[in-house]
């Protein structure tokens, strides 16, 4: 039996999903590729075309503009991928594939990237797409007094050149093999240039829907682009996508069915909601996470034994039950979510062990020594309560925390990264190279566990530099496998949970059976990519 | 002299009063404006911080704050704003400005109010509509049947809505109306090219939430300034006259009511336009409480500060309204000795 018969079975309906995977993996394909020709197969022969598709949405401001150097919240993410194309897109089942690109070709440091755009690409005004396009839509977000979000994860780009009609020559400064993740960000939307530079305010792309009205802080409307190039995507007719700031307000709307998806639905109510016969509650362990960063430069973190005492004092498991309500997953002190490609699997679980915290502690010469953890609610929904079951559960172990609660206001600058351990969240990057480098790296402004100096922390940044111009796979997978052990044993972040995105869908609604973790709404693509059964 | 001399003989007294009015309504507005501006100024964060987020490096903000003029002297930039106003431009967003280079794309601030101004004037106008003739009615027939069991059910009822704050108001209107019956819509997102009717049946339910909490304002001031007549000579010279009790009501006493109705009623009035962002977040109505609440969550001053100054007039004229009529239906301020 080969490839194509299992999916003529699996069209047929003979095979399940399960059995697909297992036999294609019999037959020497990986889990996630057998999962994507399943998905191209047999779910794309099964979405149906048609419907006036609502979705409500908790975001939205009145301040939001077209311009994607602007966007920063999901509302304009939603927006933006349905009315554009980037580069290279993360697909449902988390894999980088090329999107507008057709194909790339890079140098052996990584640092020069020659990619083919696709051809007989249209925008929405007619314009054929090119390399022009893409010239004018990058140095938008780059360039002296540029205010673009993404400026900063462009600037080791040094030049640009066109190659050909369809095709741009990128040169870096360092070598980064993760270039075309970067250029799959929500903000690097490839839009149609004029004079030389990218035309946002007409509001055209190259996406499946296009633009009717758009009302900042309201709603936005789409009809399908009936040109749309790319197959199996775009299904719904025509989609309004409307601001539901208030979380009751969204609630009610899909229970009265007034649209069709929410997002971000209550942990506190979705048990509620899931009573709804109409109903269907569907969650994604996306890259969020919730950290209590122990900064290494001052006492008493400067020393190992304490970091690890407190990281062994933290029972996981009590707080996603009581803090996420069990929306969540536990985290193994480190940042990289099993949404990243190179989430480090193998590693063993850190658990609750007050005895080996106890034992850390008296190591340290700290036991009943009183330690000030600084929380407020500003760092994450639940972030006093679990201070404090941080400081109950630690308190078996012979370990005194001090719960000290700073005002709201201003935390994420009196607090945050200045006190020596405090609450915090973190909404996550989609690779590994660009969440160390956010927040990890000795260089980064934001490096909050200020993990800098020592045999681990030299190592760990030497392999994140080496890592991003690693081109082969496996070595690359390695070398982050390291990093995350790394940060797990020496660093100062205690990263107890990761939050769930928590959705509620109306039975009509349909969808792939895998659905993307990097953002909300499979990966903000609901639009392209659900379907009204 | 002479000049005010002629003017205080030519004028009639009602007129006069008016223009007295209005002139203090201005000064009031200005005094606001220095308030409103001083007060804007005391207040911690800066918007280049705000909007440039955790990672603003010192000289960005600086650029930012030049670019908006927020580096001038706090006088320099009042009189400004000042003078805009009165020449009806109210200046333009901080945000919505362009991510990429020195190009400013921000939106004037009328052209951001105007369109949530027309949806507040909307929803304030259908609650009035219902709400003022209903209270008025249930006030004038309460005090003519008072002590009744009529009176005391309604008393009881628009003390009961308005003892509950309005946003459970607003979610038990959408668990029956919305929810159990499917009568209304829950969301009351309205655009602009939505028809006049479809436009009513969306903000029902918001009208009549904000109906069901102002109404027993009105009625019982409208009941206590009929009963307190009720006690008064001429009342009795009518009874004795023979005037049957809801002649007596509606020929003799409510003339003398008007005052104290119509001032709680503009109160009222007032409220439905600057107080409603509760019920605007319920329904998602988008209102100018909304967009002043998220102008203040991104501290786009101009924003905050247009908001503000609606609501003010807003309050002066409809105040202003209301002495009007008490001046017009009482006969002793309209011929004053």
């Amino acid at each position: 039996m080969d490839i194509k018969d299992l999916e003529k079975a699996a069209k047929a309906g003979k095979l399940g999903r399960r059995e697909f995977i297992k036999r294609a993996g019999a037959l020497g394909i990986a889990a996630p590729f057998a999962a994507t020709l399943l998905s191209q197969s047999v779910q794309a022969a099964m979405p149906k075309k048609g419907g006036y598709f609502k979705l409500g949405v908790g975001h939205g401001s009145t301040t939001d503009t077209l311009d994607p150097g602007t966007h920063e919240n999901g509302f304009m993410s939603d927006t933006v991928y349905a009315y554009a194309n980037h580069l290279f897109e993360v697909d449902n089942t988390q894999k980088l594939v090329p999107e507008l690109a057709e194909s790339f070709e890079a140098s052996k440091d990584a640092k020069t990237w020659v990619i083919k755009l696709r051809k007989g690409v249209e925008f929405h005004n007619g314009k054929s797409f090119g390399a022009e396009d893409v010239i004018a839509s990058i140095n938008h977000h780059r360039g002296e007094g540029s205010k673009s979000a993404s400026k900063s994860l462009l600037d080791p780009l040094v030049e640009m050149k066109k190659t050909g009609s369809h095709e741009v020559t990128f040169q870096l400064s360092a070598g980064n093999a993760d270039f075309p993740y970067i250029l799959s960000d929500y903000h690097l939307a490839i839009l149609p240039e004029m004079n030389g530079k990218m035309d946002w305010q007409a509001g055209y792309g190259t996406g499946g829907y296009i633009i009717e009205k758009f009302e900042p802080g309201v709603r936005i409307q789409f009809k399908r682009n009936p040109n749309y190039w790319k197959a199996g995507r775009a299904h719904f007719d025509e989609v309004e996508v409307i601001s539901l700031i208030d979380v009751t307000a969204r609630q009610n709307a899909a229970m009265n069915e007034e649209v069709h998806v929410i997002d971000r639905v209550d942990p506190k109510t979705v048990h509620l909601l899931s009573r709804n016969p109409k109903i269907r509650i569907l969650e994604t362990t996306g890259t969020l996470h919730y950290t209590m960063p122990m900064r290494v430069d001052q006492a008493p973190f400067d020393n190992y034994d304490v970091r690890m005492a407190l990281k062994l004092a933290v029972d996981r498991e009590a707080l996603v039950k009581k803090i996420l309500l069990g929306h969540g997953a536990v985290g193994n002190d480190h940042p990289i979510s099993t949404a990243n490609p190179y989430h480090n699997g193998e590693m063993p679980q850190r658990k609750y062990d007050p005895d080996k915290a106890r034992f850390h502690i008296k190591k340290a010469g700290m036991e009943n020594q009183q330690i000030d953890l600084s929380t407020s609610e500003a760092a994450f929904s639940g972030a006093v309560d679990a201070a404090l079951l941080v400081k109950d559960t630690a308190a078996k172990a012979g370990i005194n925390i001090n719960v000290v609660r700073e005002p709201k206001d201003g935390y994420w600058s009196n607090v945050w990264n200045k006190k020596a351990w405090c609450t915090c969240y973190w909404g996550g990057r989609p690779t590994e190279d660009w969440m160390f480098t956010t927040a990890y790296v000795k260089e980064s402004k934001w490096n909050d566990t200020a993990w800098t100096t020592g045999d681990a922390a030299d190592r760990f940044n030497e392999l994140v530099v080496a890592a991003r111009s690693e081109l082969d796979t496996d070595k690359r997978r390695t070398m982050y496998n390291e990093c995350q052990q790394l940060v797990n044993d020496d660093g100062g972040a205690l990263i107890p949970m990761f939050a769930n995105y928590i959705m509620a869908l109306n039975n009509k609604i349909a969808h792939d059976d895998v659905v993307a973790g990097n953002w909300d709404k499979d990966g903000n693509k609901a639009i392209e990519r659900w379907w009204f059964a | 002299m002479a000049n005010k001399g002629g003017v205080k003989a030519v004028l009639h007294p009602v007129v006069r009063t008016i223009l007295q009015r209005l002139g203090l309504g201005l000064i009031t507005l200005f005094v606001v404006s220095l308030i409103l501006f001083s007060s804007i100024e005391f207040l911690p964060g800066d918007f280049g911080e705000a909007v440039l987020g955790q990672a603003a490096l010192p000289e960005t903000v600086a650029a930012f704050r030049k670019e908006l003029g927020l580096d001038l002297p706090v006088h320099e930039r009042y009189f400004d704003w000042l003078g805009g106003i009165l020449t009806g431009d109210m200046g333009n967003s901080f945000s919505g400005r362009g991510s990429s280079g020195g190009t400013d794309r921000s939106r004037p601030v009328i052209e951001l109010l105007a369109p949530r101004l027309a949806n507040t004037l909307f929803l304030a106008s259908m609650a009035a509509i219902i709400s003022v003739p209903l209270a008025l009615f249930l006030g004038i027939t309460a005090a003519l049947y008072r002590g009744s069991i009529y009176d005391r059910m309604v008393n009881a009822m628009t003390l009961t809505t308005i003892s509950f704050p309005e946003f459970f108001v607003a979610y038990l209107l959408i668990l029956v109306l919305s929810s159990f019956t499917k009568l209304f819509p829950s969301l009351a997102n309205i655009g602009p090219d939505v028809d006049f009717w479809e436009r009513v049946y969306l903000t029902a339910l918001p009208a009549l939430t904000l109906t069901l909490v102002i109404v027993a304002h009105m009625m019982r001031m409208t009941r206590a300034a009929i009963i307190n007549l009720m006690a008064s000579p001429y009342i009795e010279m009518a009874e004795l006259k023979g005037a049957s009790k809801s002649e007596i009501i509606l020929q003799h006493a409510l003339p003398n009511a008007w005052a104290p109705i119509v001032t709680v009623i503009a109160f009222n009035l007032a409220y439905l336009v600057v107080g409603v962002v509760v019920v605007e977040v319920v329904f998602v109505y988008p209102g100018v409480g909304q967009l002043m609440v998220d102008a203040v969550t991104t501290r786009d001053v101009p924003v905050v500060q247009g908001c503000a100054m609606i609501f003010a007039a807003t309050y002066i004229l409809l105040n202003l309204f209301a002495d009007i009529i008490s001046i017009i239906t009482n006969p002793r301020l309209l011929h004053p000795r």
